[in-house]
């Protein structure tokens, strides 16, 4: 076996594609319904949004950190936009843009809080998040509101495809977009120095200042990069719904760490690809969407994925233990 | 009286937080904020989170963190309502029926709080991930349990629970008993020292003879214990119990402890700081709900910008300790 | 043009009232080797990021191949020349070799791209200059000190370095890797790159240096040819003491039982058939390299592994010892070599550091803490070991690095103790500190006290130890009285194959 092939075999991105196929098969034997266009478009779309927040999630957890505030960032920016701008304009750009600019505030602050003071990621976050949900109950009264036509339009263009073609994957909108954010996050992350310098961050953040890296300036890039497509995948979202759903989206948080974590990405920074985070949410997507093709119900969603979030991480923790344990002496054979 | 002041600095500076905003709350709202029906409805209030507080804090002192005290409270609390309507079919509960649910309480934080503990400390999951995920777990076994709605039929508990010991309500009483007792094990005994110690060093814990696994495995059983008996009062004021209660609970929560002076990063504070500053945040919203025209959502701006204020202090108030010891 | 790469004048350098440097004067010519030398916090580190750039003095003149500044940025210094490898290395476990070496060039070249090919050209010109073979594509996590350590200096290089500053490089390598080592320091020189060596070892001071400086409390105390220094010249201008050591001397006491015997204890992947035993009041060296199996002894004796199998006995009783707690049962007491991660816990304070070992013993009911006994004892063993503190309460890293070995010491010397292993006591140690503390384990091991020390000084090891065992590949392959040994033949020992 060369060298490469024992990579793959040993890389987490295989494992977890190969538990997908297996769940996969294991659910069509049970139902039959598992390799059907009509599951197969659903999985889809109950991947769509998430995966797309797990690419902000990503780049902060390579840098070391944890962003637990890109749920109530989105909701408060889908809302305020959704609620004043529907007789501003009837085109959807702006709509998009706007909440960008919302979410990027809200970014901007949790990067400089972390970036500057170095304050533990997890706490800060929390913190903002809770001053957006606050906002955004509070200050704009929020509660479910009908879709703008300007933004309905959105929707629509997408949902027809969907349904028009009900065993083919041409649902164009939402596959063009998570395309386009997982090419921008790969491109990032791997094509620039600056990405290089977020993993450079999470590997020895003092090493990362001395090898000439702006540490600060990397790590609000991080946060508002996260913040800011919050705002636009919260507005995405409601195009998708066809209806603004204010609080819906709490929780998510957890999501898409445990599916980073799930997928291979270090949670202590330094280590993550694109791919990892995919597979991760992919099949915490797969599982939570096939319990009732198994006969389970739904009540069990929540037991089931936590279930996996742990025999994950435990896989992980376990050999990290073993690994740290392991003698390495050399003796003379006898 | 200066040495006691210097000792324990972070409780100084808390204790003149809480005096300043009982000033201010009694100047702005006299009367109301005065009065021994805004007293017994606060003492009504705090005790929950502020048990979920405490058990966050020692979860911080072991430089963890346990964001599954919520749902492990509210599992409790589906668990104590489910075992009082088995056994009362006629819906009128006695005091077995209430013992018994307390007891299937407390014994189902201990077999939560110990999970975490070992996923945390046999296994190794970082604190962070293993609750994340019993989390999930609790919250799911609550729903399963509950078969996703609310549980009622828990009067009784509700009475005994919102009845008042000369003026005091049952729930402040619970909470002092369980605060005073936590104070003890961490600031008195070796137990509180070892964890402490924990907290700071694992590896120089292990080099010491300490059982680390041991250790976390206690440390978050007590936290289970303590979210147990926050579900129980849960339970009470409720009179039904949910899977999803007080989802905002684990935030505030993490805030009183930083805010009682704990450091997340492990090892140092005390549980002294964390009572007061439970109390503090009770009269803050108690004040806050005093002007009508401010909405409770609006505490969460508050509590969410008093976090990171808090950070911001305790930074700076470091720093220039540092200062001065380096002076010295 | 300019003999000399730098030349630093009366620099100042104040933090708040802490007067970090005090006017000291270093001079380098170009393509030397020269020594630096002092204790912690003479100053060493400041200067180093006084002429990197990272600090601007508060005085003084700093001129740097012939051109004065008066305030620089870390890129110009590097634009100069400079490099600075710290005691770290600074490197990235987990990005490739390749990248390591290839970043900080393009980030200096302001490049906002990566280019894979521009990267392995990079990478494959720095290693060519030190002839440094190694699979770029490999992550550094999985690569030895010693390799990240030339992967350190061949990236120094790529930037026409004509001075490479290097923090106690040879502290976390083995003897071996320290002659390669050497090997490229002089290759560079040949190149008429000039090396800044911060070292306390004398011997690698003579061995590679031409000239030194030494400072001490932010001041100069010696400058000159490195020919002309001794041993007692050296620690002179470090600590301004006198330091005379006595060496240790032993003699059994007749009829004496063994304090500790080790017979045939074996453990997978750590050490095979040790046989090994303890007189009263003895204390025995264990040298080898890293990875020769000596930690994994001597932590199975205090119960962190499980030996596989083997017999222990303490005071002629056979004892089993499968955890810590009943390694500190048998009165085995471990001060482990990286005091700052596993030795001491720093935010804490220096009383419970202190008495951590006795608290059960010493606890009231309900396991409530004995405050008053706690203060007691520990002020007792502050004062018998001369610890320098304000007050007990003190959390531990307010001290210096020597007080908080003695506090370490101070833990276990408060249990009854019937072994003491010392693993590389005195890394990270000033000399005088050092010295301090060999003097009160000899004065210990006159008591009765039976010691172990493991270090790679062999000369240490010589000098405060009555006998020694070398290791090698987790077996004992030499062992006899220091009296009748000497360094060379120690070091054969251990490295032989």
């Amino acid at each position: 076996m060369n060298n490469k092939t024992k990579k793959i075999l040993h890389s987490s991105e295989f494992y977890v594609g190969v538990i997908i196929i297996l769940f996969g098969l294991l659910i069509q034997m049970r139902s039959g319904q598992f390799f059907t266009g009509n599951n197969l478009v659903d999985i889809l779309r109950s991947f769509t949004i998430p995966v797309m927040f797990c690419m902000g999630e990503l780049m902060v957890l390579i840098s070391g950190g944890v962003d637990c505030s890109f749920p109530a960032i989105a909701s408060l920016s889908m809302f305020v936009v959704c609620k004043y701008m529907e007789n501003v304009t009837t085109n959807p750009l702006p709509f998009f843009l706007v909440a960008a600019l919302i979410g990027l505030v809200f970014g901007i602050l949790n990067g400089v809080i972390i970036g500057k003071y170095r304050f533990p990621a997890l706490i800060v976050t929390l913190g903002t998040s809770s001053i957006c949900w606050g906002v955004m109950q509070g200050v704009f009264q929020s509660r479910e509101y009908p879709l703008c036509p300007a933004l309905l339009s959105v929707g629509k263009a997408k949902l027809l495809t969907a349904t028009n073609a009900e065993t083919g994957l041409s649902s164009e909108l939402p596959m063009i977009t998570i395309f386009m954010v997982l090419l921008l996050t790969w491109f990032i992350l791997n094509k620039t120095m600056l990405g290089r310098g977020i993993y450079a961050i999470g590997g020895d953040i003092i090493a990362a200042k001395r090898a000439g890296f702006n540490v600060f300036g990397t790590t609000v890039f991080i946060y508002a990069f996260s913040g800011m497509m919050a705002g636009i995948i919260g507005v995405f979202r409601a195009c998708m719904l066809q209806a603004v759903h204010p609080n819906n989206l709490e929780g998510l948080e957890m999501t898409a760490i445990a599916a980073c974590v799930l997928g291979g990405v270090s949670i202590t920074g330094g280590k993550g690809t694109v791919l990892q985070a995919c597979l991760g949410m992919a099949l915490l997507t797969i599982v939570s969407n096939s319990l009732i093709l198994l006969g389970i119900s739904t009540h069990w969603q929540n037991v089931v994925t936590g279930i996996i979030i742990i025999a994950g991480t435990a896989a992980t923790a376990i050999q990290n233990q073993r690994n740290a344990k392991k003698l390495a002496v050399k003796l003379t054979e006898s | 009286m200066n040495k006691i002041l210097n000792k324990d600095k972070n409780l100084t500076r808390i204790l003149a937080v809480f005096l300043v905003c009982f000033v201010l709350f009694s100047i702005t709202q006299g009367s109301s904020f005065l009065s021994v029906s805004s007293f017994q409805s606060m003492g009504k209030l705090f005790p929950e989170f502020g048990l979920l507080s405490i058990g966050m804090a020692l979860a911080l002192l072991t430089g963890g963190i346990d964001l599954s005290v919520v749902y492990t409270a509210n599992f409790c609390s589906i668990m104590a309502a489910l075992t009082i309507k088995a056994l009362t079919p006629e819906g009128d509960a006695g005091v077995g029926a209430i013992l018994a649910g307390i007891l299937v309480a407390l014994i189902v934080g201990i077999i939560c709080g110990s999970l975490n503990g070992l996923l945390i400390s046999a296994v190794g999951i970082p604190a962070m991930l293993a609750t994340l995920g019993t989390q999930s777990l609790y919250n799911g076994f609550g729903v399963v349990a509950s078969k996703g709605s609310s549980v009622t039929g828990s009067k009784p508990l509700s009475a005994f629970i919102s009845q008042r010991v000369a003026g005091i309500p049952m729930a402040t009483i619970l909470f002092v008993i369980c605060a005073a007792v936590m104070i003890f094990i961490i600031s008195k005994t070796t137990l509180g020292y070892k964890i402490k110690m924990m907290g700071t060093n694992m590896k120089e814990s292990a080099f010491s003879g300490f059982n680390n696994i041991k250790l976390t495995v206690l440390n978050y059983m007590m936290i289970g214990i303590l979210s147990a008996i926050a579900g129980i009062i849960m339970l009470g004021r409720y009179s039904s119990a949910k899977a999803d209660n007080g989802s905002s609970y684990t935030m505030q929560a993490i805030m009183i402890a930083v805010m009682g002076g704990i450091d997340p990063a492990g090892g140092k504070g005390n549980i002294q700081g964390v009572c007061v500053a439970v109390v503090i945040i009770q009269m803050v919203s108690t004040w806050l709900s005093m002007y009508q025209s401010i909405s409770d959502f609006y505490k969460q701006i508050i509590w969410g910008a008093l976090l990171l204020i808090v950070l911001l202090l305790n930074y700076y108030i470091n720093k220039r300790e540092v200062a001065k010891a380096a002076k010295k | 043009m300019s003999d000399y790469i730098i030349r630093a004048k009366g620099i100042k350098k104040y933090f708040g009232g802490v007067k970090a440097l005090d006017g000291v004067d270093l001079e380098i010519k170009k393509g030397e080797v020269h020594c630096l030398a002092g204790e912690n916090g003479c100053g060493k580190s400041t200067i180093i990021n006084v002429i990197s750039g990272f600090y601007t003095p508060d005085g003084g003149e700093l001129e740097i191949d012939g051109v004065s500044y008066s305030k620089m940025t870390p890129q110009q210094s590097i634009a100069a020349g400079i490099q600075v490898i710290y005691q770290d290395l600074s490197v990235f476990p987990n990005l490739t070799v390749m990248e390591n070496l290839a970043l900080n060039m393009e980030l200096a070249s302001g490049k906002k791209f990566v280019s894979k090919k521009r990267f392995r050209e990079i990478a494959e010109e720095a290693v060519a200059k030190i002839n440094f073979e190694i699979d770029l594509d490999e992550k550094v996590e999985n690569l030895s000190v010693a390799d990240k350590q030339l992967i350190a200096i061949s990236r120094a290089l790529l930037n026409n370095a004509k001075l490479i500053i290097m923090d106690e490089p040879t502290t976390a390598i083995t003897k071996k890797e320290v002659r390669a080592l050497f090997h490229v320091i002089r290759d560079l020189q040949k190149q008429n790159i000039a090396i800044l060596f911060v070292s306390h070892k004398l011997d690698e001071v003579f061995e590679i240096a031409e000239r030194f400086t030494i400072f001490r409390n932010g001041k100069n105390t010696g400058a000159g040819d490195a020919s002309e220094l001794t041993q007692e010249k050296f620690t002179y201008y470090m600590t301004s003491r006198e330091i005379k050591e006595t060496p240790f001397i032993y003699e059994e006491k007749p009829g004496a039982k063994k304090v500790l015997e080790v017979k045939n204890l074996n453990l997978k992947n750590g050490f095979k058939n040790v046989n090994l035993s303890l007189g009263e009041g003895e204390i025995l060296g264990i040298t080898g390299l890293l990875g020769s199996g000596r930690t994994e002894l001597v932590q199975a004796l205090f119960g962190y592994h499980k030996a596989d199998s083997g017999e222990i006995y303490i005071r002629g009783n056979k004892v089993e010892i499968n955890t810590v707690k009943d390694g500190i049962k048998n009165g085995i007491g471990y001060v482990p070599p990286e005091r700052i991660v596993e030795g001491v816990f720093l935010p804490q304070s220096i009383k419970e550091n202190i008495s951590i070992e006795k608290w059960d013993e010493w606890a009231g009911p309900l396991g409530i803490m004995n405050e008053k006994k706690i203060e007691t004892v520990v002020n007792e063993w502050v004062e018998k070991l001369h610890i320098k503190l304000h007050d007990i309460n003190d959390p531990m890293n307010t001290l210096s690095g020597g007080n908080q070995q003695k506090c370490v010491l101070a833990k276990w010397l408060i249990l009854d103790l019937n072994v003491l292993i010392l693993n590389g006591p005195t890394v990270g140690v000033d000399i005088g500190a050092k010295f301090d503390i060999y003097e009160l384990v000899k004065k210990l091991a006159a008591g009765g006290l039976s010691v172990i020390i493991i270090s790679d000084d062999i000369p240490e090891i010589l000098s405060n130890c009555n006998r020694v065992v070398v290791m090698r590949r987790g077996e004992i392959v030499k062992e006899g009285l220091t009296k009748d040994m000497d360094e060379a033949s120690l070091a054969e020992f251990a490295v032989a194959d």
